[in-house]
């Protein structure tokens, strides 16, 4: 790896399940502080592309590099998947334990952390979402946006070089995603790599550094938002985009 | 080894036959026949089989009445299964959704139409899985004949052993014999479940 | 009604002697069961072809046999091999065995009642895949078959019954034992019967206390 600040390499990357090709080769790379976002039609492999980047999904092909460590060959992916922060669709929240013992687990358990400091760490990520008052709450106690706050403050917990959102706000309800949004935003503006695959436009172009768009397995076209929103050079980008602003409007 | 298909057979019948105005009286009854049916079901499946069974066989000649050993088999375990059997159809009955009885009664059925014609065949696909587990559950008690001395397949057994005096080769083999019948009821009642299947109506459950 | 007391009255010493039998085979049996049914749901939910296909096979082959021909087996199929065991390890043996299938399937049902996710999310976090099991299924999964198991103990506390035939100095066996003496066969299992019964129902009360006490919002189980 040549560049001192790149923080995630993708080369190439492919996939099937079967024979139904998923990924047929997808390239990017980002850099440190970035935020990506990700769009394109469902099914077309966005998804999947997160999962194999911390390899809970095994790719086919291609390489996949974290700063100077290639993760596709990695020994220990364990060690690897504890500087990969992944927030999912469905929160993943641990049903049998607190919000504050959901982050304290990855801690204590995986970093080996003592029990006051992990408590007291994971304390500080709950005020970060503005959630410290929750803390002894269970999962089932809290609101959906109150848990995918709680799936936001578990990763940034385990201080990862990047961070995954899988459709972090597909499951909410209308009035609880600006919520999260907005604590997303926060982490992109604190400097925070993200890699996010959303369909909230608002937040791609506000946020996003730049916006990649997927569509049956490959990347059909990345720019700046500004660039994709205003000027798409692809007829397919432009249907996509069309298509959502008649659903969603501005 | 007829004996014990026998047993099985007139059990699950008779369990059958008491369980369904059971877990009617359980659903649509008062609170009387409710309170009387809640006390039947607990004493049955708090006691063991065995039990029943010898309360049964040794009960019953003091009014006068005097059962076969057989009888008093099928008698003991049927009151039994049919304490099970009304659970799963109460069970059954109850989780068809009350939205369906409402739309049924919206398209201008009766009370009657709407159990018979809506919720009737929900509840009784609902029902096999655990009903084919009674099934098994009651093939497998059969064996308890072997305490009133009936002669069904374990007993059989024994009386072999007597003479070839190999109890692991033949114990084995009654073994295998209930292992079989077993997965012929799972596999065939199974296939009913799977033919009568309908999207959204896949039913797992394990019980005992 | 005064036979009934009488016999209450004259023998209580035996068949409570008989109850403390039957209830020390349940509670070993139980627990026992439940370190067999553990070991055989994790081989079968998360086992390679050859665990999950080891524990398939005891598990449906016990459980498609009638408790009392296994314990026929033990008791009378092993000492020509030159295995002898006494009435009461024997019993016990085969409740366990028995029992360990059958809660093992329940585990089973309520480790794959645990969302895909949740697997997914611990794995994220860098657990190994035993560390995810110990830490997040596991005690999801134990809570959610807690219902099943205090059904599982009543079972096997009636199931215990049938080690009589074997020879096993339980309940029945001193029921059997009384009225073999007296004749009066019907007053005495109706005694018994009513032993059962409140023991059944006493230990069915203390269940649904405890199972309310462990209760976490959000893993509640349908009763």
């Amino acid at each position: 790896m040549s560049e001192e600040n790149v923080v995630l390499k993708i080369e190439n990357l492919k996939k099937s399940f079967g024979d139904k090709e998923v990924l047929k080769g997808v390239s990017f790379e980002m850099k440190k502080g970035e935020t990506k976002v990700i769009i394109g039609p469902s099914g077309t492999g966005k998804s999947t592309l997160l999962a194999c980047i911390n390899m809970l999904v095994v790719p086919n092909g291609g390489k996949i590099w974290l700063e100077n460590e290639e993760v596709t060959s990695a020994k220990n992916l364990n060690k690897i998947r504890q500087e990969i922060g992944f927030v999912f669709q469905d929160f993943g929240l641990f049903s049998h334990l607190t919000a504050l013992k959901n982050i304290m687990i990855g801690l204590t358990k995986v970093k080996k952390m003592e029990k006051e400091a992990a408590r007291e760490l994971a304390m500080a990520e709950l005020k970060r979402v503005g959630l410290e008052k929750e803390a002894s709450l269970y999962p089932a106690q809290l609101s959906g946006g109150q848990k995918q706050r709680v799936g936001i403050a578990r990763a940034l917990a385990m201080k990862p070089k990047i961070i995954l959102f899988d459709e972090p706000t597909s499951a909410l309800d209308p009035e609880l995603i600006g919520e999260v949004l907005s604590v997303m935003k926060n982490l992109a503006l604190s400097g925070m790599t993200m890699l996010v695959v959303t369909h909230e436009m608002g937040f791609a172009r506000t946020v996003s550094d730049e916006i990649i768009f997927m569509e049956n397995g490959y990347i059909v076209e990345q720019s700046s938002p500004e660039e994709m929103f205003k000027n798409p050079k692809n007829q397919r980008t432009k249907e996509f985009l069309f298509k959502l602003n008649e659903l969603y409007g501005e | 080894m007829w004996v014990t298909l026998q047993i099985t057979f007139f059990t699950l019948g008779l369990g059958l036959v008491l369980a369904l105005p059971i877990s009617f009286g359980q659903i649509y009854g008062n609170k009387l026949l409710k309170a009387i049916i809640a006390v039947y079901e607990k004493i049955l499946r708090s006691i063991p089989e065995l039990v029943i069974l010898f309360l049964i066989f040794y009960g019953f000649p003091r009014i006068g009445v005097r059962f076969s050993p057989f009888a008093a088999v099928v008698i003991g375990l049927g009151l039994r299964s049919s304490a099970y059997q009304s659970q799963v159809f109460r069970g059954a009955i109850n989780s068809v959704s009350k939205t369906q009885m409402r739309a049924a009664r919206s398209l201008g059925m009766s009370n009657f139409q709407g159990f018979v014609f809506i919720v009737l065949p929900q509840a009784l696909r609902i029902a096999l899985p655990p009903w084919t587990n009674e099934f098994t559950i009651v093939l497998k008690d059969s064996s308890l004949a072997y305490a009133l001395g009936v002669t069904e397949i374990l007993r059989q057994g024994g009386y072999i052993i007597a003479t070839k005096h190999e109890p692991m080769i033949i114990y084995l083999t009654v073994a295998v014999f209930y292992f079989v019948v077993t997965i012929v009821i799972n596999k065939s009642l199974g296939r009913v479940e799977k033919k009568l299947a309908i999207p959204g109506f896949d039913v797992k459950e394990t019980v005992r | 009604m005064e036979k009934i007391w009488n016999i209450a009255v004259k023998y209580w010493p035996k068949l409570l002697e008989g109850l403390g039998v039957t209830m020390e085979m349940t509670l070993i049996s139980v627990v026992a069961g439940f370190l067999i049914g553990i070991v055989l749901a994790i081989a079968r939910v998360y086992g390679n072809k050859f665990f999950y296909g080891l524990s398939t096979v005891i598990i449906e082959i016990i459980r498609g046999t009638p408790l009392l021909v296994q314990l026929f087996i033990l008791y009378y199929g092993l000492p020509p091999l030159g295995v002898n065991l006494s009435p009461f390890i024997a019993a016990i043996i085969g409740f366990a065995i028995n029992s360990g299938c059958y809660q093992a399937e329940y585990l089973r049902g309520s480790i794959q009642s645990i969302s895909g996710t949740q697997m997914k999310a611990a794995r994220s976090l860098g657990m190994s895949k035993t560390e995810a099991i110990m830490q997040i299924i596991m005690p999801q999964a134990l809570r959610r078959v807690i219902p099943a198991w205090t059904n599982e103990f009543i079972y096997l506390l009636k199931y215990t019954s049938l080690a009589y035939i074997v020879g096993a100095p339980e309940l029945m066996a001193q029921a059997k034992f009384i009225a073999s003496r007296n004749f009066q066969f019907f007053e005495v299992y109706l005694v018994v019967a009513v032993i059962y019964l409140v023991v059944v129902l006493l230990f069915t009360k203390i269940f649904s206390i405890l199972e309310k006490k462990v209760e976490i919002p959000g893993l509640e189980w349908v009763r």
